[in-house]
């Protein structure tokens, strides 16, 4: 075990953990951020997307001693009352069914966003294709992700 | 039919533990159970209001991403009159006076349309009274309007919250008056999900997420093959991982209880367990595949018989016949299975992301010695149900290693766990023949499905009401006409885990139905469509959801060159539905570009959500035909992760539209329906597109 200081959310958060633990699960039983979730732990199905420096990760293949240092965001930390552009596109579009993904979706999402405010479709296949939702929710998310782009308009 | 009574007040300050609430109702059937509040089969909810005029609707069914956390107070909101701004919802405990609360077949709405707004109404008249007394007028000339009660002469206003302690003390009507349709201010309006904002914040609570004080979490090391057993362990090296607490034998397997869910993790690669192979070790694809070829060879009993049955193949000018085969598969909800149990020596708390909870209660009282009542059953939100959540062993198992560690206990279900113990969709084998006359008309249908039954793994028969099994579901109900139909069935018993995935055997059925019906369209050198609407009768609502979809898909309409279209419907869970799939195969890969849906499921609740289901539960079966497939070796599940069984992706999502039929018929499943059409419309579509017919899902590999 060691001692790491996380930054979180713009909080400094110390974690006693063994150095290759997954990030994932020092969110989750460590600090509680159980926004964040556990899908395959392999780095197939994204659900487990935070940020870190503004980069979308697979906190299931990141090791807490890589992650020390960097800037941690997850969807807790996004916005206070849920109002940030891609979350306020989501409500809009009525994007989630079981919610399970939908975390990992709006993470890897913030993360497209922000490198390409105006993404083409093909973009958002790439950015996007790397998550999994078996509710079918895709055709949603992408008019949300659109609707996010334009200002919040369809 | 349900009426409604009065909860004593005893029963309601149990149930709402402290909630501030002046008047409460729920339903039930008369004459059961003597007193109120205590009955146990009917279906069941519960409404109060509370001083300040807040409504709180109970949900009785497992909120796992159809809605029904929306739909069912919408319901009582509709009746009650109910400011919508002010409902809210709670999860109801899983207890046997709500009826069933096991959430399946489609069936949340149907069973309880009628009886959630005979709630609701029957607290609007109780209000309208309350408020008439206060004021000393008739009640006929009051009237309930978004959250209050007015007085049309004198223009006087009472608000909900104002009335309930007078409304509370009112006797319950038994047969309150329910709006008509066209009176509905909710029902069928696109009202916006309750549960959205928790689901984009982080804040909603599904099993995985349940924290409680002390929690440890645990792992299993899982069976080898279904049906090992532990023959012994060495826990040394595990015990040496740092934050391993304790290692217990469950039936399951051993578990690993730790203080994280990683430490847990690297407790169970550490430990080593011996087992004993059971009966399946050394069962796989080809042994199986052998008892469906040998069992295929003669019925057990038949289904359905009409005219001469498969007589009248004898006498067909010309005779065609084919096998259909379809793989076991897996659920994969994205959340996998878990269970966060506290027991203590008289009683225990589940917290579950659970379709049935009143089952994983009785189970979970019967592994522990105990009588359900001291077992308190929390449904949290469900990451995906699909069937899986139906079963009661992932709580079962938690509750056991809660007691064995002495603590709570979170168990997570790896992917590879979840995957490899699963209850899987029965692989199934259909032989299937038609007799056509010279001119192609259709004489006679005759079709044999080949299937292990999951009532009879799971209760013992294939058939629970006696006539008969399971597995014909979808094919003893072939909707289309003909002079003779012949469905028959033989029952294997495989040593595989068979259970309820989103629509039971209409994947399986739907599939060979619709993909032999357009061989049958081939040989008679008819269009799919046409013949479909020509075998459909006329006034079928099947036939009305056929035409609209292939209206809206621009059927015969020209496509582009390397394009092909196909169509299939089916009519599960008392709703019918068509689908139309636009394919191309590239490099040997089927592409989907789009697909057209119609459904005919009756009164619609909330049509925004009745479109995201059929959407939804059109691409889990898309990824299903496409490349879905559990395969067995030495008697367990090859497939262990989202790498080699891998669902529909993003860049592969279809453009897609559901078209709603209007209809005020009594309302139909919505959850599955949209599923079996869809692997034979592209499997249509890939013959109508290369002239190859594929019979043997998935078609991954099948085109190259």
């Amino acid at each position: 075990m060691a001692s790491f200081t996380l930054r979180v959310n713009g909080e400094e958060r110390k974690v006693e953990a063994a150095p290759e633990t997954p990030l994932l699960w020092v969110l989750r039983d460590a600090l509680g951020l159980t926004g964040t979730k556990y899908g395959c732990g392999i780095a197939q199905c994204g659900a487990c997307t935070v940020l870190l420096d503004h980069e979308a990760v697979r906190s299931c293949q990141t090791p807490v001693k890589d992650a020390a240092g960097h800037a941690i965001v997850t969807i807790e930390g996004l916005s206070a009352d849920g109002s940030h552009a891609v979350q306020r596109a989501w409500a809009v579009e009525d994007v989630p069914q079981c919610g399970y993904c939908q975390s990992g979706q709006i993470m890897a999402a913030v993360a497209l966003l922000a490198r390409k405010p105006h993404p083409t479709d093909a973009d958002v296949d790439a950015a996007m294709s790397g998550i999994l939702c078996r509710c079918g929710t895709y055709n949603r998310i992408r008019r949300a992700i659109r609707r996010a782009a334009q200002g919040g308009r369809p | 039919m349900s009426a409604v009574f009065k909860l004593s007040r005893r029963r309601f300050l149990e149930l709402s533990a402290g909630a501030a609430a002046g008047l409460a109702l729920g339903v039930g059937r008369p004459g059961r159970a003597g007193a109120a509040g205590t009955t146990s089969f009917a279906p069941s909810a519960f409404l109060s209001i509370d001083e300040t005029g807040a409504v709180t609707v109970w949900v009785t069914k497992s909120e796992m991403g159809q809605g029904v956390r929306t739909s069912l107070p919408m319901l009582v909101a509709e009746e009650l009159e109910a400011d919508w701004s002010r409902v809210r919802i709670e999860p109801a405990l899983a207890e046997a006076r709500y009826g069933s609360m096991g959430t399946g077949g489609s069936r949340s709405i149907r069973s309880l349309f009628l009886p959630l707004r005979q709630v609701g109404a029957a607290a609007r008249e109780m209000l309208v009274a309350a408020a008439a007394a206060r004021w000393g007028v008739d009640a006929g000339t009051c009237r309930a309007e978004r959250g209050a009660v007015l007085h049309g002469p004198s223009g006087r206003r009472l608000g909900y919250g104002e009335l309930v302690t007078q409304a509370a003390k009112l006797p319950v009507p038994k047969d309150p008056a329910l709006k008509s349709p066209k009176e509905f201010r909710l029902i069928g309006k696109r009202v916006p999900r309750l549960d959205t904002p928790d689901k984009i914040d982080g804040r909603a609570v599904f099993g995985i997420d349940v924290r409680v004080p002390g929690m440890l979490h645990a792992v299993v090391a899982r069976a080898p093959a279904y049906g090992a057993r532990v023959a012994g362990f060495d826990a040394d090296r595990a015990r040496a991982v740092p934050g391993v607490r304790g290692i217990h034998q469950v039936p399951s397997g051993v578990a690993v209880v730790a203080d994280s869910t990683w430490a847990a993790m690297q407790g169970r690669e550490a430990l080593r367990v011996t087992w004993d192979a059971g009966p399946n070790a050394a069962l796989d694809d080809g042994a199986i595949g052998r008892l469906y070829e040998e069992r295929s060879r003669a019925p057990e009993g038949v289904a359905r018989k009409e005219g001469e049955g498969a007589k009248a193949l004898e006498r067909a000018a010309r005779r065609l016949e084919a096998v259909y085969q379809v793989p076991f598969l897996a659920h994969a909800t994205m959340e996998p299975m878990n269970c966060t149990a506290h027991v203590r020596g008289d009683g225990a708390e589940i917290w579950a992301p659970t379709q049935a909870p009143q089952w994983a209660q009785e189970e979970v009282a019967k592994a522990l010695g105990l009588k359900p009542e001291a077992v308190k059953v929390h449904t949290t939100l469900l990451g995906g149900g699909f069937g899986r959540r139906s079963r009661y062993d992932f709580p079962v198992e938690a509750a056991l290693v809660s007691k064995a560690a002495g603590a709570p206990v979170q168990v997570l279900w790896t992917r590879e766990d979840d995957m490899r113990h699963d209850f899987y969709r029965p692989a199934s084998l259909h032989r299937l023949a038609a007799g056509l006359d010279g001119k192609g008309h259709l004489l006679a249908w005759t079709h044999r499905v080949v299937a292990p039954s999951i009532s009879r793994q799971l209760f013992g028969k294939a058939s629970r009401s006696g006539d008969r099994p399971d597995v014909v579901e979808g094919a003893w109900d072939l909707p289309y006409v003909a002079p003779a139909i012949e469905v028959d069935y033989a029952v294997p018993d495989v040593g595989v885990p068979v259970g309820w995935w989103r629509s039971v055997y209409s994947t399986q059925t739907a599939f060979a139905n619709e993909c032999f019906l357009d061989e049958i369209a081939t040989a008679a050198k008819k269009d799919p469509y046409a013949l479909r609407r020509e075998l459909l009768p006329g006034n079928s609502r099947l036939r009305g959801a056929l035409e609209l979809a292939a209206s809206r898909a621009g059927w015969g309409k020209p496509l582009a060159r390397g394009r092909g279209r196909g169509i299939a419907c089916h009519s599960p869970f008392g709703s019918h539905v068509a689908e139309v799939a636009e394919i191309s195969v590239e490099a040997g890969r089927v592409r989907v570009h789009r697909v057209v849906c119609a459904i005919d499921c009756g009164q619609v609740v909330n049509p925004d959500t009745v479109e995201a289901q059929v959407e939804g539960a059109m691409v889990y079966g898309l990824s299903a035909a496409l490349r879905g497939e559990i395969s067995i070796e030495r008697g367990l599940a090859k497939q262990g992760n989202f790498d080699d069984y891998e669902p529909l992706r993003m860049s592969e999502m279809p453009a897609v539209e559901v078209h709603i039929v209007p209809s005020s018929a009594d309302p139909g499943g919505v959850g599955e329906p949209g599923t079996p059409p869809i692997a034979p419309a592209v499997a249509n579509a890939v013959f109508a597109a290369t002239g190859k017919r594929i019979r043997r899902l998935p078609l991954a590999g099948k085109l190259a």
